[in-house]
């Protein structure tokens, strides 16, 4: 085990798959002179060579599309966003096609398309989104979104192996910011499988990626009121746990959900009328949400900082919960 | 009386954090018919009034809520039709009594107080006080919102919710009350004992009939006698009589004291003249003195938490924000109410001009909603526009005090000319006073505080606000 930072775990699980499978290769804007824009892919290009390590043009449509077609033809291509808010010029490659190519011509399409998403360092509109939402309606997409380094990479590695085409929500605000024990040897985190952040009795919280941190913050504001928050990190937003939202429901019977995207539409609103329908009898008071409000990112730290879901504003929901 | 089902009144939910209501008249007396709809109670929360009407069409059989009493959101207040009226005889006789005003003794008002400084929020403060039950019939049900897991636990264990103690928001039971109450061996209860469970906590403590011969020290309305010649008599409106209540309260509640300060307003009236125009033609709002006064006071109240505080039990309570109360007159002079700016904190002065405009001219045309007059943690209020000097207002409870400001008159005042000499000039002087709770801030405290916003007035930073 080696403490690595968030990002060196997801460049960790990266060269692990293309040590072990030819067939990876990673696409993308500046990924490999440069290193990526992150660095996510630096040292990448000279230990696997520029046909393996590929920068492309200023052109997601392409870069998406290129990987559709290797990965029909065997391949196993890794592409990255520069970053997630760009995806939506690859929205037609994605959706229309490599979506759908499975249920219609029957070849699977292996591709990971990693997103740089999330805000919280004034990125502004352009470069702070997190659309996981907008994919997780799309039947034939899955949808990751890792919160802890041990994730970052066993979730990389899942979502190469996986037939089908995965969207790898990596939050930038966690790059440098959390870092954590990670195997040195290969290991896969399945998909679909979310992950106990916190037990407690009194209040669930169900979210994912950065909100992971923000939730833990504000259960330890409300563990001095005696009031005991049980976290649930989903990892997965698609195909989500259901099963353990709705246990942890069960046992509390009082659930917040919280995702950094904007509120009318997330993916909590998904998650919250599951839990109304299924978990209906089991429920001690109203599903409650918090999220972005309905607005592009603003640039302005202040007013990011009023965007962005804070501990303040979950310790608030969390006690209106315990004292519903 | 043909009617067969009896029909709950309660007292409604008049906006999120409204969590009590004050009956301020009856409409309907027992035993009268009422039809659906028809208005049947005023009731008045904070500030705000309202007529309630008929849930249903029958006779008013019961009322179990008199006036003057404050109560929860939810709490039956009277039935309409059902056994009720056969089942107490005793009652109807007295429709005299019911009309001689208020029973409210002492315990209520101080269970006013007490509501009253719980102030906006959800009321987490006093959750274990239910709704007083006492004079309800003993099949007392729903008298608050049972959830699912709570009632799926309750028919797995035949349990009946109603007999147990909540502690959750209204003395809603939780998942946990009603576990608890299982598991301390509390079975299913017969059904009389409702009543006897209740008076469990001291608070609400005399009932409503039980209050008959209390002592007469309401300050309200004793009962009038015949006009003499050359006098004529003018009912008082609920809000009048909420003023009145309140303003009796407050003196009652807070050591006022009263200190002045003597602002130069030269550079305000500079900087208001220079944005006059574009105020008024970008954003329809005027930059008045009110609006520099009221910016740097709640960037000055960040500094003085007290100033913003508040007295609760022999807690002090201090906020991370500023809602500010701004006294509006309404109906010439025989009205006010204080609508509430809410995070004061956050506006710069164009915010605060389009917010106190908005709140005010909203206030005039009774657009209010009874969210929007609540809450409030300081108050300003500007009897200066007739020309007045001075002033010591009454503070709007539960707040620690109350900011006045006064006409701007122009003096002669000493400064100081470019050589350090003492010289006379000509400058708009405006008084300020801070009245304030007297139990929690020293005059010291009170006078920084005033230095402190004549300090920002005087030296106006444009940048900064």
């Amino acid at each position: 085990m080696a403490e690595l930072t968030y990002l060196q775990a997801i460049s960790d699980g990266l060269r692990t798959e293309m040590r072990r499978d030819k067939r990876v290769f990673v696409i993308g804007e500046d990924v490999g002179v440069y290193g990526g824009a992150f660095k996510v892919t630096l040292g990448f290009q000279e230990e696997f060579g520029h046909w393996r390590v590929m920068d492309a043009p200023l052109a997601e449509t392409a870069i998406v599309g290129a990987c559709t077609g290797a990965a029909i033809m065997g391949m196993r291509p890794v592409a990255e966003m520069q970053f997630a808010d760009f995806i939506s010029c690859a929205w037609d490659q994605l959706v229309t096609v490599a979506a759908k190519q499975r249920y219609r011509a029957g070849t699977p399409v292996p591709i990971t398309v990693r997103l740089p998403s999330g805000g919280g360092f004034s990125g502004g509109p352009f470069h702070s989104q997190n659309p996981e939402s907008s994919f997780a309606h799309i039947p034939g997409l899955k949808c990751v979104c890792p919160a802890t380094p041990e994730d970052a990479k066993g979730l990389l590695i899942s979502a190469i192996e996986d037939p089908n085409p995965v969207l790898y929500f990596e939050h930038k605000h966690l790059y440098r910011r959390i870092k954590g024990e990670v195997p040195e040897e290969r290991y896969t985190v399945p998909l679909g499988k979310a992950r106990t952040h916190r037990e407690g009795d009194d209040v669930s919280v169900i979210t994912w990626g950065a909100m992971v941190y923000t939730a833990e913050e504000a259960a330890q504001q409300l563990e001095s009121d005696g009031v005991s928050v049980e976290i649930i990190d989903l990892r997965t937003v698609l195909p989500w746990d259901k099963q353990a939202v709705l246990e942890s429901v069960r046992k509390t019977s009082k659930a917040l959900v919280l995702h950094e995207d904007t509120r009318t539409g997330g993916f909590g609103a998904e998650i919250a009328a599951t839990i109304a329908e299924e978990a209906f009898e089991e429920l001690d008071g109203p599903v409650k949400r918090i999220a972005a409000p309905d607005a592009p990112v603003p640039f302005s730290p202040p007013l990011e900082k009023a965007f962005i879901p804070q501990v303040d504003d979950v310790a608030a929901g969390l006690r209106e919960l315990a004292e519903y | 009386m043909a009617t067969t089902e009896a029909i709950d009144v309660v007292m409604p939910q008049m906006g999120v954090s409204v969590s009590e209501g004050t009956i301020t008249k009856w409409l309907k007396q027992q035993g009268e018919q009422v039809e659906a709809d028809e208005p049947l109670l005023e009731i008045s929360t904070d500030k705000v009034d309202t007529e309630v009407p008929s849930p249903g069409t029958g006779v008013l059989s019961e009322i179990l809520v008199q006036e003057g009493a404050t109560v929860d959101v939810g709490t039956k207040l009277a039935v309409i039709g059902g056994d009720g009226a056969s089942a107490q005889p005793a009652e109807p006789a007295e429709p005299v009594q019911q009309d001689a005003p208020p029973e409210p003794a002492t315990a209520e008002a101080a269970a006013e107080t007490e509501a009253a400084s719980s102030g906006e929020s959800p009321a987490p403060t006093a959750p274990s006080e239910p709704a007083p039950a006492q004079a309800e019939a003993p099949s007392t049900n729903g008298k608050t919102f049972v959830s699912p897991v709570v009632a799926k636990i309750a028919s797995e264990h035949g349990v009946d919710p109603s007999q147990v103690q909540g502690t959750g928001r209204g003395g809603r039971v939780t998942k946990k009350d009603i576990l608890n109450f299982i598991e301390s061996g509390g079975q299913a209860a017969p059904a009389a004992p409702a009543q006897p469970a209740a008076p469990a906590e001291p608070e609400p403590a005399p009932a409503p009939e039980a209050a008959a011969p209390a002592p007469p020290k309401p300050a309200l309305a004793p009962a009038p006698s015949a006009a003499q010649p050359g006098e004529s008599f003018e009912p008082m409106s609920a809000m009048r009589k909420g003023i009145a209540e309140h303003m009796r309260r407050s003196l009652d509640t807070s050591a006022h004291v009263t200190s002045a300060i003597e602002v130069d307003m030269s550079k305000v009236a500079a900087i208001r003249a220079k944005l006059k125009k574009e105020y008024q033609q970008s954003y329809g709002v005027n930059p008045t003195y009110l609006i520099f006064v009221a910016r740097a006071a709640s960037e000055t109240l960040r500094e003085y938490p007290w100033i913003n505080g508040e007295i609760r039990g022999d807690q002090i309570v201090t906020r991370s924000y500023v809602n500010l109360g701004f006294a509006v007159e309404l109906q010439d002079g025989k009205g006010l109410i204080v609508p509430v700016v809410k995070n004061a904190e956050t506006l710069n002065l164009l915010g605060m001009a389009k917010s106190v405009t908005d709140i005010a001219q909203r206030a005039r045309d009774k657009k209010l909603l009874p969210d929007e007059v609540q809450g409030g943690t300081f108050t300003i209020t500007n009897p200066g526009g007739y020309g007045t000097f001075h002033g010591t207002p009454v503070i709007s409870q539960p707040q620690a005090a109350i900011l006045g400001t006064y006409a701007v008159v122009k003096r002669p005042w000493v400064v100081q000319d470019d050589l350090g000499e003492d010289v006379i000039a000509i400058r708009p002087i405006m008084n300020l006073t801070l009245t304030y709770d007297h139990r929690l801030v020293d005059g010291a405290l009170a006078g920084r505080f005033l230095r402190d916003i004549r300090e920002k007035l005087e030296s106006w930073d444009e940048s900064a606000y």
